[in-house]
């Protein structure tokens, strides 16, 4: 399999959203994918990222919106009519055909002359690395294995969409690492537009073009990888990214985008992401690796520090992953290169430009940056 | 990598026509009201419940009315059939001993059927199929084949038209039953939950009855409910070894059916009918009120929202 | 050297017994079978085996009149037309309703497959005929669909036939009562086989492209094959055992004098124990074959497992 022609340009959903029981499980999304594109949605459980895969998929129906190819409407056709490949999270593999029956069976469906399927299901399993379990069961292998058959089944019709429901969650950590290799090289070589549904932000941020941050069904932020690690745009995605360390704090001063803000047993200067005014509180957001050991008296580049002492250190081969009490009992995580002694008072500064303010509260993205992350997208 | 480019099927434009009369449906949910398949399938359970409904109410009519034979309903409705039926039956008895021999059987059955679940459930052991076969048996068997034979042992040792008889021949088909529905119930328990109560320190008898019997119990309850239901409707077993003092309802209606003489006048029977519809349901609604027999059937989970 | 390969030998496990026992599933643990095993002995397999000796006991009368010593009685099941015809009667009710009942099953606990309103309680109702038994529903039938009966009168009232049918004591009559006490047991087991089946397989098919008849075909059919066997064999079981009703409501002596009837006319009427047990030994026979044969079908298309809890 080559890398084929892209079937569209373009598959837009445009304020899809989805009401069930009640609730709103998917609000307002809105999002232009581009063929070829990898995307992750990405969020904690019941952030409605699984139920936009479905809807994509045709398994379950919109309440509100439309999904479109090249500007046709595609929300309308039944799933088997759309032309997306699945990969199911607890593999879904028939389990009353073999490996090779599994993988066939799409191709079946579209009636293909029985030569060519028997040529491209020869290639999937090439392509997976699974020749001689041809003829098995499903029953007959392991997960790391049948996830792989899932995955053949799927793309071995070159659908012009691919959809992953968290594929990975089911193996073991070593497993999954070999598996996210696995579908990056598949994606490098295939070019298979692919929608990625995980929980997991690093196999994200490593798997994804432009991920899709989600919670409780609202669209947080949209971007890529690098936008979306340096950049977030509230601290819900901060904490996503891995910001371990939030803090409430409050506005003592600003001058631009930087304030100067007091809580928790530090002070200093850090960037405002959303507007604040003196006396407000704010979420400071810094990332372990930001947060700097520093010797006690000199402050390196002007910058603030402030004294914490070491709780707990925890060796992680190349680094040490530090937590830390603040003076005023707040706990804070540090990666350091050397490790500290626990019980030792240590002396921590950062770069005002990774320390992130964000608003206490989450809100909807507003309508202007739904389009600007659009444009930026 | 093989240098080939396929032909992919050519993209569907307009909605599909899958949705037939005229409904278009949003994808993932399938009208109840479509093909002629559905109506098919609505006229086969409308029927059936004609017949069912049919069958319950002429019964219900038929033994409120006096007399009843050549017209749509009776000419006059009365309440004497069940009177009549009540002393001519003497039901105080019958029904005593219905009740009886049907909790005596529940009783009898689960004491000796869940433990032995418990041993079937948690472990293997050399013979371990012998005895599942064994108890598979009496539920695979029809009730006259084994019947028979049981009967006449029964009268062989004297007990031929006795209750005790009765309680006996009953318990063939439900002890198994408790044991076949108990055994993947228990399974289903984690048996690590005794392995962490015996850490705790405590003894077999303990983890028995504090940890065990309470997550049994909903279980056994589910499975008392069924069984006391089919002995109290069981016909077969009943019939071959009971007498006039041992009769259950079911047994009393089919010999007053089938009496000498083109069998008793058919509303008392019709009255007798009622009642034992009566009494089952009343068993149901009050056991219902404390069970839920779908403990016992395993369901997976339809959920596609996330 | 000795010394060691003697102390080596003599160690092949220094386990004490019960722990031995204990890995082979042997312990006290055991003891909890026993009740249930007593009962299984007592109740069923020396019944059994006494009735199955009783039939090489047959009694003189029998002896007499046709022959064959110790298997008078069997030889009297083969030959006397009278009683051999209720293997085929039984058959030629048992079968078909089994098959009815099993086969439209299939399409309801499909259609009743997704919720919708009312859902409970048509289930509720559907599986209302169990608790009415096989005497009620009898009874039942004989005034429902009797000549009197409102479906005869609807029918003749509504000019859809002159004379009123004859829908009870005959083969109808037996038919109709196991239909109606069979099929909400076939509709239940084969229900909950379908819940058993995972239904992201379906949701596989479809995004793989297959529609509603292909999914049916080659995805929930084969898997639910297993359970229609079972659930066919057990309601062949229960048909097969028809007792009362081809009594009450069907032609005891004539179309539908079943082997069940025929075993009690022995045991009950003419107390001839060796030939009810002879008759009753000789039903659990056809049957466990009919189920064999089943059986032996649904090993030959069946391959591997439900893909669920089924």
């Amino acid at each position: 399999m080559s890398l084929s022609a892209s079937a569209f340009e373009s598959l837009e959903m445009k304020e899809v959203g989805r009401r069930f029981g009640g609730r709103d499980a998917l609000v307002d999304l809105n999002l232009t994918i581009r063929a070829g594109e990898f995307i992750a949605l990405l969020g904690p459980s019941g952030c409605g990222k699984s139920t936009a895969l479905n809807c994509l998929a045709g398994l379950i129906p919109l309440t509100h919106g439309e999904i479109l190819i090249d500007g046709k409407r595609i929300d309308l056709l039944p799933s088997e009519k759309r032309d997306f490949g699945m990969v199911f999270q607890n593999y879904a593999l028939f389990p009353h055909l073999t490996v090779q029956k599994n993988i066939a069976f799409g191709l079946q469906m579209r009636n293909l002359p029985k030569a060519e399927i028997g040529r491209r299901v020869t290639e999937g399993l090439a392509l997976v690395k699974l020749e001689e379990h041809a003829r098995k069961l499903p029953g007959q292998l392991s997960g790391g294995q049948q996830q792989r058959v899932a995955i053949a089944r799927a793309v071995v019709l070159e659908p012009r969409l691919v959809l992953m429901d968290e594929p990975l969650s089911n193996l073991d950590a070593k497993l999954r690492l070999e598996m996210r290799a696995e579908i990056r090289r598949l994606h490098q070589s295939l070019g298979l537009t692919t929608v990625y549904v995980t929980h997991d932000q690093e196999e994200a941020l490593s798997l994804a073009d432009r991920l899709v941050v989600l919670r409780e069904g609202r669209v947080q932020q949209i971007g890529t990888p690098e936008e979306l690690h340096n950049n977030p745009v509230n601290w819900h995605v901060a904490d996503f990214m891995g910001y371990r360390n939030l803090i409430d704090v409050e506005v003592e001063s600003v001058s631009g985008n930087l304030a100067r803000v007091t809580g928790g047993g530090l002070s200093l200067n850090a960037t405002l992401v959303q507007p604040a005014i003196t006396g407000d509180t704010v979420r400071l957001a810094i990332r372990p690796s930001d947060l700097l050991v520093t010797s006690s008296a000199t402050s390196t580049d002007g910058n603030k520090t402030f004294d914490a002492l070491v709780n707990v250190v925890e060796y992680h081969g190349r680094e040490f992953s530090v937590g830390v009490t603040t003076t005023m009992g707040h706990n804070l995580f540090v990666q350091a290169e050397v490790a500290p002694v626990p019980g030792e008072k240590v002396t921590l500064s950062v770069d005002p430009a990774r320390a992130l303010l964000y608003h206490s509260e989450l809100e909807a993205m507003s309508s202007e940056q739904r389009e600007l992350a659009e444009v930026r997208g | 990598m093989s240098n080939t480019t396929l032909t992919r099927p050519a993209p569907v434009t307009g909605p599909s026509k899958t949705a037939k009369a005229g409904s278009r449906l949003p994808p993932g949910e399938r009208s109840l009201v479509a093909s002629p398949g559905t109506w098919f399938v609505w006229a086969g359970i409308a029927a059936f419940f004609i017949f069912l409904f049919g069958i319950v109410l002429s019964v219900l009519v038929d033994s409120l009315g006096k007399p009843w034979f050549n017209t749509w309903l009776p000419e006059n409705f009365t309440t004497s059939w069940y009177q009549q039926a009540w002393t001519r039956f003497n039901l105080t008895h019958i029904m005593g001993v219905t009740l009886l021999v049907a909790f005596s059987v529940v009783i009898i059955s689960v004491v000796i059927g869940v433990p032995a679940a418990y041993v079937l459930a948690r472990g293997s052991f050399p013979g371990k199929n012998v005895v599942m076969l064994l108890f598979l048996l009496p539920i695979l068997i029809p009730p006259i084949t084994y019947g028979i034979p049981l009967a006449t042992v029964m009268y062989n040792f004297g007990l031929g038209r006795t209750i005790l008889a009765v309680i006996l021949v009953n318990l063939v088909p439900s002890v198994p039953f408790v044991i076949i529905t108990m055994t993947p119930f228990i399974e289903q328990i984690n048996p690590a939950i005794e392995n962490a109560a015996r850490m705790c320190g405590a003894n077999m008898r303990r983890v028995f009855t504090k940890i065990l019997a309470p997550l049994l119990i909903p279980g056994i309850l589910a499975a008392s409910i069924l069984v006391l239901v089919r002995t109290v409707g069981m016909f077969d077993l009943t019939f071959l070894v009971s007498g006039p003092n041992s009769d259950t309802l079911v047994v009393a209606i089919y010999r007053a059916m089938t009496a000498a003489g083109g069998g008793e006048s058919r509303q008392l029977i019709s009255a007798m009918g009622v009642l034992y519809t009566a009494m089952m349901l009343i068993i149901l609604i009050i056991a219902l009120r404390f069970i839920n027999p779908t403990q016992l059937v395993a369901q997976v989970k339809e959920a596609r929202e996330d | 050297m000795t010394a060691t390969t003697l102390t080596s030998s003599r160690a092949k496990s220094s386990a004490s017994l019960s722990h031995r026992l204990a890995e082979r599933g042997i312990s006290a643990r055991l003891l909890l079978l026993v009740p249930a095993l007593v009962f299984a002995i007592g109740l069923f397999v020396y019944p059994f085996l006494y009735g199955l000796g009783l039939t090489f006991q047959p009694l003189p009368a029998t002896q007499a009149q046709w022959g064959g010593g110790l298997f008078a009685n069997y030889l009297a099941f083969f030959r006397d037309a009278f009683t051999f015809d209720s293997v085929w009667i039984t058959m030629r009710l048992a079968l078909p309703v089994a098959l009815f009942n099993v086969l439209i099953s299939i399409p309801i606990a499909f259609k009743l497959r997704n919720k919708f309103r009312g859902k409970r309680t048509l289930q509720a109702l559907l599986v209302l005929p169990i608790t009415l038994g096989t005497v009620l529903t009898a009874q039942g039938l004989l005034i429902f669909a009797g000549r009197q009966g409102w479906l005869n009168r609807f029918l003749i009232d509504s000019g859809i036939i002159d004379q009123p049918l004859q829908l009870v004591n005959n083969y109808l009559g037996v038919m109709f009562s196991l239909i109606i006490s069979g099929f909400p047991f076939a509709y239940l087991l084969i229900s909950s086989y379908l819940s058993g089946i995972d239904p992201s397989l379906e949701a596989a098919a479809r995004t793989l492209g297959a529609n509603w008849k292909q999914r049916f075909l080659r995805v929930t059919l084969p898997l639910l094959a297993p359970g229609i066997a079972t659930t066919f064999i057990l309601t062949f079981v229960l048909a097969f055992s028809v007792f009362p009703s081809a009594r009450l409501v069907g032609d005891a002596s004539g179309e539908t004098r079943v082997l069940a009837l025929m075993a009690y006319r022995s045991f009950g009427e003419q107390l001839d124990y060796a030939m009810a047990s002879t008759i009753a030994i000789m039903m659990g026979m056809v049957e466990l074959i009919v189920v064999a044969i089943v059986l032996l079908g649904r090993s030959l298309l069946y391959k591997g497992s439900t893909g669920g809890k089924g």
